[in-house]
C-alpha cells in the first residue's frame, strides 16, 4: 500500500531534529530523492496523505504491539467503539428520539418513546463511512428511509436479534477477542452474539446467518476478515442503513498500539450500492486489570415486548 | 415438548431384556479412542506449554446422568451393544422420510412420548441423542454420576424438598402455556435444553451437544452450539466477585494441575435451574451456595475426560460427581439462532389463547343445565 511505505518519510519530517548537521541533510536529501518519483511531494503527502497514515504513526508513537508466539499481532481483550455510531453509522445531527411522529412546529419524540426524554433522544455523531454517504441504489435509498420511519418495529435490536457484521463491532458494547495460533473466536456481550473466524476457508457458506460465515487471514500486521452469508435481515444502526443477503464484507483489524486498534470493512451488494464502501472507526481496548465481558442476554428481556399480547391475561396499557 | 430425556431413559428401562436378546450379537467395541487416561499418552501442547483443548468436541452419549436401577456401574459389552443396537434401530426406523403422499393423520404425533410424540415436530433425521455408551477409564458407563457409588443423585436436603413444594404451588398457580415465563427456559431460548452449557456440560440427550474450545495464555473459551452460549473462563486467582452480578453459567475461574484444567464456577443466575437438567423437578436451581468444580484433561488426541463435581449444600445433603467423554467432531459448528426463528414461542401461546376461544364459545352455546 502506498500510505505504508511513505509512513516512514512523513514520520522522519515530523520527528526530526534540526538538520545542522551536513550528513543529516544529505541523508534527508537522498530520502528525498528516492521520493520524488512517488505521486506526492513531501508537503503535499503530510497535508493530504497524513490522514490515511495515522495509524503507522501512532504504532510509531506508541511502540511495539502485543505479538503472540508465532509474531503476529495478538488481538486478545476486550475491546469497544467509542463513538455514536450505532444510532446511525452517518454524520448526523443530535436530535429528539429514535423514533419521532409530527409536531405543531416541529417533529416531538413518539409516543412510544417519549417518556425517556433526553435518555431516548440521539446525541449527535460525525459518521464512520468514509467518503460521503451511503451509495445507495434510488430503491434500496427508499427502503432506508421507510426503514427509519419505522424503526420501531424494523430494527432488528429492538428484539434482541443477533446484529450481524459490521453492526456487531461499534454497537455500545464490548466484545472480546480470544485469539489463538490455531483459532480466532470473537465474543459479543450484546444477544451473546459469537464469530468463529476461520484460518482455512470452509467454502461457500452452507446456509445464511445473522453473523455470516467468517474466514480471516494475515496480510502483514493486519487481520483481514473475509464475511459472506449474512441473512438480509440485519443493519447497520439505528437508522435504517440496510443491505441484502448478496453482501460481502471485508473487515480490517489494525493494532496501532497497545490498546488502539483500527477497524475497517467494506461493503460490497450490488443490490444494494452502487459500488463498494468503507467504514472505519477505532476499537479501544478495556485496560481494567480484571476486565471481563459483560453478558447481555437481553432475550428474556423482549418477551413482553414480542409476548405480551399472547399472554392469557396481557397486562393492561 | 416432551423432556429429551425422555429418548434415553426408555432405552434404559429396556435395556435387560434387550441385552437378554441380543447377547449373541457380537458386540461392537465403541469409542475405540477411549476416555482412559494412559500413563503414556502426553497430549499436544499450546505455546504456553499446556495440554492443547482446542477444537470442536462432542458430548452426546446414550449414557444418562443416573444410573438405571439394576445396572453396575460398568456395562458389559453385550449390555452396551444391546443399548446401541436399539438406538440404531431407532434412527432407522424414525428417520425414513414421510410418505409425500399420506393423509393427515387423525391426531398429531405418533403416540409416543419421545421427541416425534406430542405434535411431531421431529422426525429422527434432525436428532442426534448419541449412539454410543459413554467409555470412560476403559468401562462402559451406565451413568456419568460415579459418586455416590449407586449412580444416583444423593438425596435432596429438607429444606429443598419444602422449597419444591412451595414453588411446586406457585407454578400451579398459572396454566403451563398462560405466559412466556410459564415455558422452559430452552422454548425461550434462554439457554439449550438440559445443561449443555451448564456447568456443569452435560449432553441434553436430543441434539446439539457440540462445543468450540479456543485457548490462550489467560482465558479458555468454551462455546455451546445451542443458544451459541460463551464462557469465557479466566486463568489465574480468582478475583472477588460482587454477589451482585450473577451472569448465566455463573462466573468461571480456571488453573492448570499438572496436565488437567480445573475449573471453579460460582455466583450463577438465578433463574438457570440446574434442576431442569438433572431432573429434580421443584428444588432450588442455581442459588449462591453453588459452586461447580471441572476437570479437563485430554487422554486422546480425540478425547477430553471431563469430569465434575456439584456442591450445593442447600439442595443435597452431599456433593455429587460425574465423569464422560468430549469426543472431537471434524464439522463445523452453525449458528444456532433459536430466538429469531422463535414462531414456537407465539405459536405456542396463540395456540392455547385460540383453544380458550373454543372453549368459552362451546360453553357459550352448550350452557351446563
Amino acid at each position: 500500500m502506498a500510505s505504508r511505505s511513505l509512513a516512514p518519510y512523513v514520520l522522519a519530517v515530523l520527528t526530526r531534529p534540526p538538520m545542522t548537521n551536513g550528513v543529516k541533510t544529505v541523508v534527508m536529501r537522498d530520502r528525498l530523492a528516492a521520493f520524488s518519483s512517488s505521486v506526492c511531494r513531501l508537503a503535499f503527502v503530510a497535508l493530504v496523505c497524513a490522514p490515511a497514515m495515522v495509524p503507522q504513526i501512532l504504532h510509531a508513537q506508541r511502540g511495539t504491539i502485543p505479538r503472540q508466539a508465532n509474531g503476529k499481532p495478538d488481538l486478545n481483550g476486550i475491546w469497544r467503539a467509542n463513538g455514536n455510531d450505532s444510532y446511525d453509522i452517518e454524520p448526523h445531527n443530535a436530535r429528539a428520539a429514535m423514533a419521532s411522529r409530527p409536531g405543531p412546529v416541529v417533529p416531538v419524540p413518539a409516543r412510544e418513546v417519549l417518556a425517556f426524554g433526553a435518555v431516548g433522544s440521539v446525541p449527535s455523531g460525525r459518521g464512520i463511512v468514509v467518503g460521503g454517504p451511503i451509495p445507495y441504489t434510488a430503491e434500496a435509498l427508499a427502503k432506508k428511509r421507510e426503514n427509519q420511519e419505522n424503526w420501531l418495529t424494523r430494527d432488528p435490536e429492538i428484539k434482541c436479534y443477533l446484529p450481524g457484521v459490521p453492526r456487531a463491532n461499534y454497537m455500545p458494547y464490548s466484545f472480546q477477542i480470544i485469539q489463538s495460533t490455531k483459532a480466532f473466536f470473537m465474543a459479543y456481550e450484546y444477544a451473546g452474539a459469537t464469530r468463529r473466524v476461520y484460518f482455512k476457508d470452509p467454502g461457500p457458506a452452507e446456509t445464511d446467518s445473522w453473523m455470516g460465515q467468517s474466514v480471516g487471514a494475515w496480510q502483514g500486521d493486519t487481520f483481514v476478515v473475509t464475511v459472506t452469508g449474512m441473512n438480509a435481515d440485519t443493519w447497520f444502526d439505528r437508522a435504517g442503513n440496510h443491505h441484502t443477503e448478496a453482501m460481502k464484507v471485508v473487515e480490517r483489524y489494525t493494532m496501532l498500539g497497545p490498546d488502539h486498534m483500527r477497524y475497517e470493512a467494506t461493503m460490497e451488494d450490488p443490490q444494494t450500492f452502487t459500488r463498494p464502501w468503507t467504514i472505519r472507526t477505532t476499537l479501544y481496548r478495556n485496560v481494567e486489570p480484571d476486565a471481563t465481558l459483560g453478558q447481555f442476554k437481553c432475550v428474556e428481556f423482549v418477551e413482553e415486548l414480542l409476548y405480551g399480547h399472547l399472554r392469557k391475561a396481557p397486562i393492561k396499557p | 415438548m416432551t423432556h429429551p430425556m425422555s429418548l434415553v431413559r426408555p432405552l434404559f428401562r429396556r435395556l435387560p431384556l434387550a441385552a437378554l436378546l441380543l447377547t449373541a450379537i457380537a458386540p461392537r467395541l465403541v469409542n475405540a479412542q477411549a476416555a482412559t487416561a494412559t500413563a503414556r499418552y502426553i497430549a499436544p501442547r499450546t505455546p504456553d506449554g499446556h495440554p492443547d483443548l482446542q477444537g470442536n468436541w462432542t458430548n452426546a452419549t446414550l449414557t444418562p446422568l443416573e444410573r438405571p436401577t439394576g445396572l453396575p456401574r460398568a456395562l458389559s459389552k453385550a449390555q452396551a451393544a444391546g443399548l446401541e443396537k436399539i438406538r440404531a434401530d431407532t434412527v432407522e426406523t424414525t428417520a425414513k422420510p414421510s410418505d409425500p403422499n399420506r393423509t393427515a393423520p387423525p391426531v398429531g404425533g405418533d403416540g409416543s412420548t419421545g421427541a416425534a410424540g406430542n405434535v411431531g415436530g421431529y422426525n429422527y433425521v434432525w436428532i442426534d441423542a448419541g449412539d454410543h455408551v459413554a467409555f470412560v477409564n476403559g468401562e462402559l458407563r451406565s451413568s456419568f454420576i460415579v459418586d455416590p457409588a449407586n449412580g444416583r443423585l444423593p438425596a435432596l436436603t429438607p429444606a429443598a424438598r419444602a422449597w419444591a413444594q412451595q414453588r411446586g404451588a406457585k407454578n400451579r398457580q398459572f396454566g403451563q402455556y398462560d405466559n412466556p415465563e410459564n415455558r422452559p427456559l430452552a422454548e425461550r431460548c434462554l439457554m439449550s435444553f438440559g445443561s449443555n452449557a451448564g456447568p456443569p456440560m452435560l449432553p441434553n440427550g436430543f441434539y446439539n451437544n457440540n462445543y468450540t474450545i479456543v485457548q490462550t495464555k489467560n482465558h479458555v473459551m468454551i462455546m455451546t452450539e445451542m443458544v451459541h452460549d460463551v464462557r469465557i473462563i479466566k486463568l489465574g486467582e480468582p478475583a472477588p466477585r460482587s454477589p451482585l452480578v450473577r451472569p448465566w453459567m455463573g462466573e468461571s475461574w480456571g488453573r492448570w494441575d499438572g496436565d488437567t484444567l480445573v475449573v471453579e464456577t460460582t455466583g450463577f443466575y438465578p433463574l438457570q435451574e440446574l434442576s431442569q437438567s438433572v431432573g429434580l423437578g421443584g428444588a432450588w436451581g442455581a442459588n449462591d451456595s453453588l459452586r461447580v468444580v471441572e476437570k479437563f484433561t485430554r487422554t486422546r488426541d480425540n478425547v477430553i475426560l471431563y469430569r465434575f463435581t456439584v456442591h450445593d449444600p442447600l439442595n443435597f445433603s452431599a456433593p455429587w460427581s460425574g465423569e464422560l467423554p468430549m469426543i472431537a467432531m471434524e464439522e463445523q459448528i452453525y449458528e444456532y439462532a433459536c430466538h429469531e426463528g422463535n414462531y414456537a414461542m407465539s405459536n405456542v401461546l396463540s395456540g392455547a389463547r385460540s383453544m380458550e376461544r373454543e372453549a368459552a364459545a362451546k360453553k357459550k352455546s352448550n350452557p351446563p343445565e
